[in-house]
């Protein structure tokens, strides 16, 4: 072995202890996946398609940081310089490697400590695309790449505004360890290639070789020994590097491209901690961006967001009310950029902490709560909606106007769709009331559901599995209006939409009401809207907040939405209307009410009496 | 054959403060503070959706922790749907949700 010397090996060895580590890991993983998952994974990686799928996103996510970039441009620059610098500098050291030695089977280490081992004038000088000292300057440009992004990570640390970041994580000790060698490696790499460029006097790039020459100048001891503590210092700190990465918050780079892999293969989170939340947790890179977006902070929780929770789970002790202080808005989801399920982590843990308790609807029977009648739609108003009447009102307007033959399903008291439940992880105590529920929506031969409430509209269609459609009524409404059933003819000036957590980026309904409102009002735009709306304050996910810290929240929620001057509130959601109702300075109001209120004069005044005069004037329309 | 007088006989309603369990009161107090703000205006019961199918009164059942009289309780507390109306018509801002998650707890924990 002609291309050896002591110094690579802490490099060597921590290289290979790394590799074994994580292929360990990722196979205990594997292996954990439930019958039907392996299954699809191992389909998946032999399908042609899926794979290269799967692998752009790798590129994407994992070396351009594309959602960073998103969010924001310094941030996804530091993170694309780090990642992608460094896989192109192995890749083209790879390649350069080859040139020299003629073979393809060098030692791992070799294209690594390269400029140790290569010196000669005549072949670093070689030609590829006959220009001169290619690679010189190739990897040289790409260890400046890098080098930037490392000037980047250091401003952050003290300026993480101009990041977009107000606030960032703390560290532990093995993520201050790995920390440390990661910022090491590059100076490191810098020093020992410049100062053997210098000794020798040739062998450097653009970069390397004039500091190389300025360092051996200066240096007042013997360059060569300089040059060669530099290379131990290089490989030092890249061994212990590897070494800490497993145990450290780094270890989210490798487990980052299974996730990639496991969400192409359509492999899905599970109801319970299985080797999938396992993934997505080790693959947090705790880059703190769901920390700002949190309005827990607004009402002075800071310890219970995502990437504190998570770091929790990853560490095996997560304080209950930690588990508990969430309002599931689904903000955090939404920014991660490495696209965790943070709200399903959330309910895991929830489920864990409530398996023991029980609820007991025995005493539902249809004696109690009444059977209901036959009729071609079915409308739940829902629990939350029992308390904003007008909602209600508005609705059976509308469909006696419209001459739809409806039963309200909830006429008489509302038994809770089960969500409420399943928000605090109590799904198997929720099932007697999905049961019950769907038994009297099969009562009544319907063949459309229809809810007011965006909490009951995302569990039936997540979790009852009904053989009907199911709508909101900002769906359903609309529906009327375009196959014009009913006419509109009132307009409103000056209206902003709230969108509700649970129907927007709960259930990805964000044009029907919007479409619809813009038929009778015209909109004034919301700073934070659609996916980025913010949550109105009185979230049933929460559990651990005060009345006065829903009330903060719902106050920054108010000051964002009244940004534009509007003259009136429009929400989807009962619950919204009811939370931001109560410290809201305009009038706020449901999308059925603003529509029930736009309806031909005749039937708004007769509508609110009887229902009669309606339906006759609605069948005289048809 | 039982005929209906329309009168029946009450269960003895004195409560031995030194005989009950206060251990659900205790922890409720200790883990749910808000608890202590109520006034007991029985808002959360008449709004309450599980009271209007079934004998089942919230207020009614926070009374019997405070007092310590708990087996009615764990009986009772199964029947909550959870749906948070009582919640948001308490005038006194009770967190009464997690009033009943913690009841389930101390019961859980109190045996
Ligand atoms: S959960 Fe996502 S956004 Fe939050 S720190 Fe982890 S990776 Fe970043
Ligand atoms: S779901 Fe909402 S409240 Fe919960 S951690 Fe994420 S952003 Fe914060
Ligand atoms: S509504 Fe609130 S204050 Fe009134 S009895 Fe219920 S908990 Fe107490
Ligand atoms: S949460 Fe329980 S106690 Fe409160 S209103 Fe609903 S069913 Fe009644």
């Amino acid at each position: 072995m002609i291309n050896f010397n002591l110094f690579v090996l802490p490099f060597f060895l921590g290289l290979i202890y790394l590799v074994a580590k994580i292929g360990k890991t990722w196979y205990r993983w594997i292996k954990a996946l439930p019958a039907i998952d392996k299954v699809k994974f191992i389909a998946g990686i032999r399908h042609p398609q899926l794979f290269l799928s799967a692998l752009k996103e790798v590129f994407l996510e994992a070396l351009i940081h594309r959602r960073m970039w998103k969010r924001n441009p310094l941030l996804g620059y530091m993170h694309m310089s780090f990642a992608l610098g460094w896989f192109l500098l192995i890749v083209c050291g790879n390649i350069e490697s080859r040139f020299y030695s003629g073979t393809h089977l060098n030692a791992p280490y070799y294209p690594i400590f390269l400029k140790f081992f290569i010196h000669d004038k005549l072949v670093l000088f070689f030609e590829v695309f006959s220009v001169p000292g290619f690679f010189r300057f190739l990897m040289d440009f790409l260890l400046l790449f890098v080098l930037s992004g490392l000037v980047l990570a250091l401003i952050k640390r003290q300026k993480s505004k101009w990041f977009g970041l107000k606030r960032t994580t703390e560290f532990q000790l093995t993520d201050s360890i790995s920390l440390a060698c990661l910022w090491l490696i590059f100076p490191m790499r810098l020093l020992a290639e410049s100062y053997t460029a210098g000794y020798y006097g040739s062998g450097g790039g653009f970069m390397t070789q004039p500091l190389g020459n300025l360092l051996v100048a200066i240096t007042p001891f013997r360059s060569d020994y300089a040059a060669y503590s530099m290379w131990w210092g290089y490989s030092l700190s890249l061994g212990i590097f590897f070494i800490t990465l497993p145990y450290s918050r780094y270890m989210h780079i490798p487990t980052e491209v299974l996730l990639i892999f496991f969400r192409h293969l359509e492999i899905q989170p599970k109801k319970w901690y299985s080797s999938f939340s396992d993934v997505e947790v080790q693959a947090c890179s705790r880059c703190g961006v769901c920390i700002d977006v949190c309005q827990l902070n607004d009402a002075g929780i800071n310890d219970s967001q995502a990437v504190y929770f998570i770091r929790g789970v990853r560490d095996k002790y997560v304080p209950e009310e930690i588990s508990r202080k969430c309002l599931l808005c689904g903000r955090c989801q939404e920014v991660c950029p490495v696209g965790i399920s943070t709200d399903s982590l959330r309910l895991i843990k929830r489920r864990e902490l409530v398996s023991g308790q029980a609820s007991d609807f025995s005493y539902l029977t249809t004696q109690r709560t009444g059977a209901p009648c036959q009729g071609e739609v079915v409308y739940f108003a829902g629990c939350m909606s029992h308390l904003t009447p007008a909602i209600i009102r508005a609705m059976k307007g509308i469909m006696e106007q419209a001459g739809i033959s409806y039963v309200h399903l909830d006429e008489n008291g509302s038994v809770c769709c089960g969500r409420p439940l399943m928000i605090a992880g109590k799904d198997r105590q929720a099932q007697g009331l999905i049961d019950f529920n769907k038994r009297l929506i099969g009562l009544t031969h319907a063949k459309l559901l229809v809810t007011s409430c965006p909490i009951c509209y995302r569990v039936f269609r997540e979790e009852y599995n009904l053989p009907i459609r199911i709508q909101h009524h900002s769906q359903f409404i609309l529906e009327l209006v375009k196959t014009g059933k009913i006419p509109l003819q009132g307009h409103f000036k000056n209206v902003a939409y709230h969108d509700p957590c649970d129907l927007g980026r709960g259930s990805g309904v964000y044009t029907a009401p919007r479409e619809l409102l813009s038929k009778i009002a015209d909109l004034v735009p919301v700073p934070q809207d659609a996916n980025n709306a913010l949550c109105c304050g009185g979230s049933l996910g929460i559990f651990e907040a005060s009345q006065q810290q829903h009330n903060a929240m719902t106050a920054v929620t108010l000051d964002m939405l009244m940004k534009n001057q509007p003259e009136i509130l429009a929400t989807a959601c009962p619950l919204c209307k009811k939370t931001l109702e109560k410290q809201s300075p305009v009038a706020v109001k449901d999308i059925a009410e603003l529509v029930y209120e736009s309806l031909p004069k005749p039937v708004y005044f007769a509508a609110s009496g009887q229902s009669h005069p309606a339906k006759s004037y609605a069948n005289e329309l048809i | 054959m039982v005929k209906n007088f329309g009168y029946k006989i009450l269960s003895d309603a004195s409560i031995d403060f030194d005989r009950n369990d206060k251990r659900i009161a205790d922890y409720l107090k200790a883990h749910e503070p808000s608890m202590n703000l109520c006034i007991g205006c029985g808002s959360c019961t008449a709004t309450c959706s599980a009271g209007h199918f079934v004998d089942f009164n919230i207020r009614r059942i926070h009374t019997f922790i405070r007092r310590g009289e708990t087996n009615q309780v764990k009986r009772d507390i199964l029947k909550c749907m959870f749906c948070g109306k009582c919640q948001l018509v308490c005038p006194r801002g009770v967190n009464l949700r997690n009033v009943i998650l913690t009841i389930n707890r101390a019961i859980e924990q109190t045996g």
